[in-house]
């Protein structure tokens, strides 16, 4: 344990030593700005019967912020410690693969969900403004960042797999960039096809993660969601784990 | 040195796809000594070392460290050994004592026993002034020695140093290989180097290794006295090559002569004798004798080098072992 609360430390803080972890948190203020900006200009016009958090999801811009952000997060968790042969004097130390890979997940999730702060700041802006507090309430927002956290999870667990299949950053980003752009349009198949109905319509819609986050901005905690990204959390936290491993089958 | 050896290595075979990186090394090192890895590029030093260090398992035989097993007791060796990988690879973000405690910290040193081992070390490698400074934009010299502080941070029993002064330049070379020498005896070293002064200074003993074999193992003056059968001895006479070939033919001790234009008249002759003969007095009766003049007339002792050559060399060096 204690070893593991070491390395999160250290993980974390290069998040906050580094050009990339300033760039991403700007990137992503940036982003919901916007996000935000557009969706109060709808608001003037057409009123909505929604709660903010799930207006909020269903601009576009936001799954950009997502898309974009959580491959670049990851991309150097592994692969910059292989590159620079960092990876030898961690591994010579004495850690186990796991307390590594837990660390290195948790450390970007944590620094992931700082990265969502903001939208907190967000939310209290508009019901400081509106009257009617069922806009932003504290269901809504407590199942938003579970929703986030859920998906944070799987996709930082991917992240963390691309990152230690490779050397190189940029291939790492790019695969786990593929990785989401392929949930995201999985998510959207699934609207378009859901009055074919059969087996595989089924499957896209249970993986289809934007309806999955639509429902947790409403404040709907599924348990059926819930097991789903905590299992492939697991699972590829599992394959993350394996591949560090496999260096000692060769 | 202890009872037991530190390291006890086995028939230990590497083989990555397509290539033996190493070949059924056998070889021990005692508690407290110094030992150096000798060999050109791709000899299987770093492979040994990553093995030892249980970066890298082995393909077969095994590899023992102060007791335990690399491959099935890998935590317990992980924790008596202090490995510095080839390039000195560290976190260049981060500032040197930070750099340090984290390392100390990873290796099971608790908070104040690790701020105390890190001001240790500072000191020890002279960074103490450079201790708030960013790693990655220390000197070379300095990022190694950083290198070497964090392999000394938790007090291994064995350090291992894969090629610890590559890069330097001749002002920190010294001190960093006075470092390393000055570890001696408490600590066991084992450094790898293809620097064969570095070896000669530092080193109790050393492994000769060229293609995953070890070709040659032993202290440096006794790998020198045991190739001094074949020295050399140069000689400058004021002769035409032609001459000093036919004079030569007269020595029967000659094993082989290179004549080379030198200076002036004269020729630089290189001979080398069979069996350890000394045959200076005859060429300089052969000087003499045909009255040619002579400047200079030196036995040449095998440097380390020379016996590195000599066993290293392809066309069979190994029967020297």
């Amino acid at each position: 344990m204690r070893t593991y609360l070491v390395l999160l430390r250290r993980e974390l803080g290069s998040y906050f030593v580094s050009f990339i972890g300033y760039l991403v948190i700007a990137l992503a203020i940036g982003e919901m700005g916007l996000c935000f900006f557009s969706l109060v200009q709808s608001l003037l016009n057409v009123p909505s019967p929604l709660p903010l958090s799930e207006l909020f999801f269903a601009t576009p811009l936001f799954w950009l912020i997502f898309l974009t952000t959580a491959p670049v997060i990851t991309m150097r968790l592994f692969a910059l410690e292989k590159d620079s042969g960092t990876f030898e004097t961690l591994m010579t130390a004495p850690v186990t693969e796991l307390q590594v890979v837990m660390a290195k997940f948790s450390a970007a999730l944590l620094f992931y969900m700082i990265m969502w702060a903001p939208f907190i700041g967000c939310a209290f802006l508009v019901r400081h403004f509106v009257n009617d507090p069922s806009v932003v309430d504290l269901t809504t927002m407590t199942g938003t960042f579970i929703g986030l956290f859920l998906l944070g999870c799987l996709f930082i667990s991917f992240g963390c797999l691309a990152s230690s299949v490779t050397k190189n950053q940029i291939v790492a980003a790019m695969i786990s960039f593929a990785f989401g752009v392929s949930l995201f349009v999985i998510s959207l198949f699934a609207d378009q096809f859901s009055s074919i109905g059969g087996l595989v319509t089924l499957a896209f819609q249970r993986i289809a993660v934007t309806d999955h986050l639509q429902e947790f901005a409403r404040g709907i905690v599924d348990t059926r969601q819930v097991v789903f990204y905590l299992s492939a959390t697991g699972l590829l936290l599992f394959l993350t784990h394996r591949v560090l491993e496999s260096r000692r089958w060769k | 040195m202890g009872n037991d050896p530190m390291i006890e290595v086995a028939d230990l075979t590497k083989k990555y796809p397509g290539r033996t990186a190493v070949a059924g090394l056998t070889f021990q090192v005692g508690r407290g000594e110094i030992v150096g890895f000798l060999g050109p590029n791709g000899a299987g030093k770093s492979t040994t070392m990553r093995i030892l260090s249980c970066y890298l398992p082995a393909t077969s035989g095994t590899a023992r460290v102060a007791g335990y097993d690399v491959f099935t007791q890998s935590m317990e060796v992980r924790r008596r050994i202090g490995y510095m990988p080839e390039n000195n690879p560290l976190h260049p973000e981060m500032r040197v004592r930070e750099y340090l405690k984290f390392r100390a910290r990873l290796k099971g040193l608790g908070i104040a026993k690790s701020r105390e081992r890190v001001d240790t070390v500072l000191e020890q490698c002279s960074l103490t002034g450079v201790s708030k400074r960013i790693v990655g934009q220390l000197s070379k010299g300095f990022r190694q020695r950083v290198g070497l502080a964090d392999a000394l941070v938790h007090e291994p029993d064995l350090i291992i140093l894969d090629e610890p002064t590559i890069g330097l330049d001749p002002e920190q070379l010294r001190s960093v290989r006075q470092l390393i020498k000055n570890l001696g005896g408490k600590h066991t070293v084992l450094i790898s180097t293809h620097i064969l002064p570095e070896v000669e200074m530092t080193c109790s003993r050393v492994l000769i290794m060229r293609q995953g074999r070890i070709l040659a193992a032993d202290t440096p003056d006794n790998l020198g006295r045991a190739l001094s059968g074949a020295h050399q001895v140069v000689a400058e006479i004021a002769a035409t090559a032609a001459e000093l070939r036919e004079a030569f033919e007269d020595i029967p001790e000659l094993n082989d002569c290179d004549i080379a234009p030198a200076e002036g008249d004269y020729m630089r002759c290189s001979v080398t004798a069979t069996d350890g003969a000394d045959v200076r007095v005859q060429i300089y009766d052969m000087a003499r004798a045909r009255n040619w003049r002579m400047r200079e007339l030196t036995r040449s002792r095998l440097t380390l080098e020379d016996i590195y050559v000599r066993v290293t060399r392809p066309d069979g060096g190994e029967d020297r072992n």
